[in-house]
């Protein structure tokens, strides 16, 4: 049910699609080979590193420190309705990086390169359909039923 | 193998152009290109597109170029690798030469961006980035980039007017280029004072859209000298990926694109960096120009602010960068860029630039990048 996954979400099908059924559970996974054991994050079914096609999902803690962010303030379509947005990308600490939005827990102004923050499963409460997510947190947030962040 | 030299050269206005439909615009570039080789249509073996289709109503825009330009049924094909398309027209078809397929290749860019209503442009804006990891967080063209700066300042104290320099000098260059979309010189307070895109960048960080065309006519060397008096040589031609996604790069400070490239065409035309006097490089948005001097060696890593900041990179300094105003003051239609740049360089090359020729100019370089650097081509161009 890969198409649960962004606000807006282009990849309806794909081989890693259980990752948005586990980000619905409040699990943030990514991807391990079957044969060598390479990992990757964002989750991928082919083995980058020996080309194997068979993985296994593992659940990631999401913490990490903020690489670089920008506050995006012309919008593409499907966001106008909460610009302005604040992204960032995220170095984790098992490895891989992640893209995100920041979640309420950590105010515009308190967003500085190099700080600690948490990857943290969000889902869209006020949708009726499925639609999930996740979200820059401080560290040791975890999966909340609080107000979106705009 | 054969050398391939640039015989012919021709370039329209970049701009709102409502006037005309891609393949007159195309036309235009063409023809100049034609006169300037001095050669008529015969003597064109193949031509190469380089154009983004989905800007496009027409589909498959090969076939209306080669037709309005009377060039049927001599082989075509278009390529595309975003805003790297022209310079992927540029390398196909020296390939061709290189080859020994064809001696003589006409190489189109042409782009028009204005077909598309407002609300189109945003939809393929949502969709520049990887699709599958980041657009559904809403990232944009200049978003990725912003990251790019903001981890840039961070690291190596690059600051907002570092960035605003490069928009400063590439209006003041546009300024006296007859061919660019703006023509006025700018101040940093001026930039300063412009609406937020994605921070830090303002409106005067960003290139803007435009419609135009550029035209370059390459031949086989023995062709070359039959047909020109003054050939300019591909010397360098350099190509290197990277990956789609930016969460899969070794860092957000530079683009490995366009390091390996260009080494690839320092290495082939047995030059390097401080050889350059003249360059036109992917300046999409300011700090895309400052990593450009730091990927192509015209200064270390993380000295790309103070490196503008001291005007080295203006008409006297170390290598004249982006004299013709850049992706930013001239225009970029994304198709015609990497065409439009190999035009400018000849120009500088021939000494036929006017009031914004480098001196000495012997040595040229061009660096167009396509996404967020997934696709880098530099070319090195030299003279007899």
């Amino acid at each position: 049910m890969f198409k649960w996954f962004g606000k807006v979400n282009y990849t309806p099908y794909t081989k890693v699609a259980d990752f948005a059924r586990h980000l619905r559970d409040g699990r943030l996974m990514g991807s391990r080979c079957k044969r060598c054991g390479a990992t990757s994050f964002p989750p991928r079914a082919d083995c980058d590193a020996c080309m194997h096609g068979e993985f296994e999902f593992f659940e990631v803690s999401g913490k990490g420190t903020l690489h670089t962010f920008t506050k995006i303030v012309a919008a593409p379509t499907g966001f106008e309705d909460v610009t302005p947005y604040t992204i960032g990308v995220v170095d984790l600490d098992g490895g891989g990086k992640a893209l995100a939005w920041f979640g309420d827990s950590i105010p515009e102004q308190d967003i500085s390169i190099g700080m600690e923050v948490q990857v943290v499963p969000r889902i869209f409460e006020e949708l009726e359909e499925i639609k999930v997510y996740y979200s820059l947190e401080q560290p040791g947030t975890t999966w909340s039923k609080a107000e979106q962040p705009w | 193998m054969t050398r391939v030299g640039i015989i012919g050269l021709g370039h329209g206005v970049f701009g709102r152009r409502s006037d005309a439909t891609v393949q007159e615009l195309a036309f235009e570039a063409f023809r100049a290109a034609m006169e300037d080789a001095g050669i008529e249509r015969d003597a064109v073996d193949a031509s190469v597109i380089g154009s983004v289709p989905e800007y496009h109503k027409q589909r498959s825009l090969a076939g209306v170029v080669q037709e309005y330009l009377g060039l049927v049924p001599k082989p075509t094909w278009l390529t595309e690798v975003a805003c790297a398309s022209g310079s992927a027209a540029m390398r196909t078809a020296w390939m061709a030469i290189k080859a020994g397929v064809h001696d003589v290749v006409a190489v189109i860019g042409c782009q028009k961006m204005t077909e598309l209503s407002t609300p189109e442009i945003l939809a393929l804006m949502g969709r520049v980035g990887e699709v599958q990891w980041e657009s559904g967080f809403g990232t944009t063209f200049p978003g990725y980039y912003a990251m790019f700066a903001k981890r840039h300042m961070h690291e190596f104290g690059t600051t907002r007017d570092h960035l605003l320099d490069v928009a400063v000098k590439n209006h003041h260059y546009g300024a006296m280029n007859p061919l660019a979309l703006f023509r006025k010189e700018i101040t940093a307070e001026k930039a300063k004072a412009s609406e937020d895109v994605a921070t830090p960048f303002q409106v005067y960080d960003c290139c803007a859209n435009a419609d135009g065309a550029a035209c370059v006519i390459l031949a086989s060397e023995d062709r070359a000298r039959e047909i020109s008096s003054k050939p300019v040589w591909l010397s360098g031609m350099g190509c290197a990926s990277a990956t789609m996604s930016v969460l899969r790069r070794p860092n957000l400070v530079g683009l490995p694109s366009a390091e390996q490239a260009a080494a690839q065409a320092y290495a082939m035309a047995g030059i390097g960096p401080a050889d350059v006097k003249v360059a036109d490089v992917h300046d999409c948005f300011t700090i895309a120009e400052i990593m450009a001097y730091e990927d192509l060696g015209f200064c270390e890593r993380g000295e790309g602010g103070p490196f503008v900041a001291e005007k080295q990179s203006y008409i006297g300094g170390k290598v004249a960068v982006n004299v013709d105003g850049g992706l930013k003051a001239k225009g970029h239609p994304i198709g015609a860029t990497g065409v439009s740049m190999t035009y400018e360089i000849a120009k500088q090359l021939r000494g036929e630039a006017g009031e914004r020729q480098v001196p000495d100019a012997d040595v040229g370089l061009t660096h167009n990048v396509g996404g967020i650097g997934q696709y880098c081509f530099v070319q090195v161009l030299t003279r007899d």
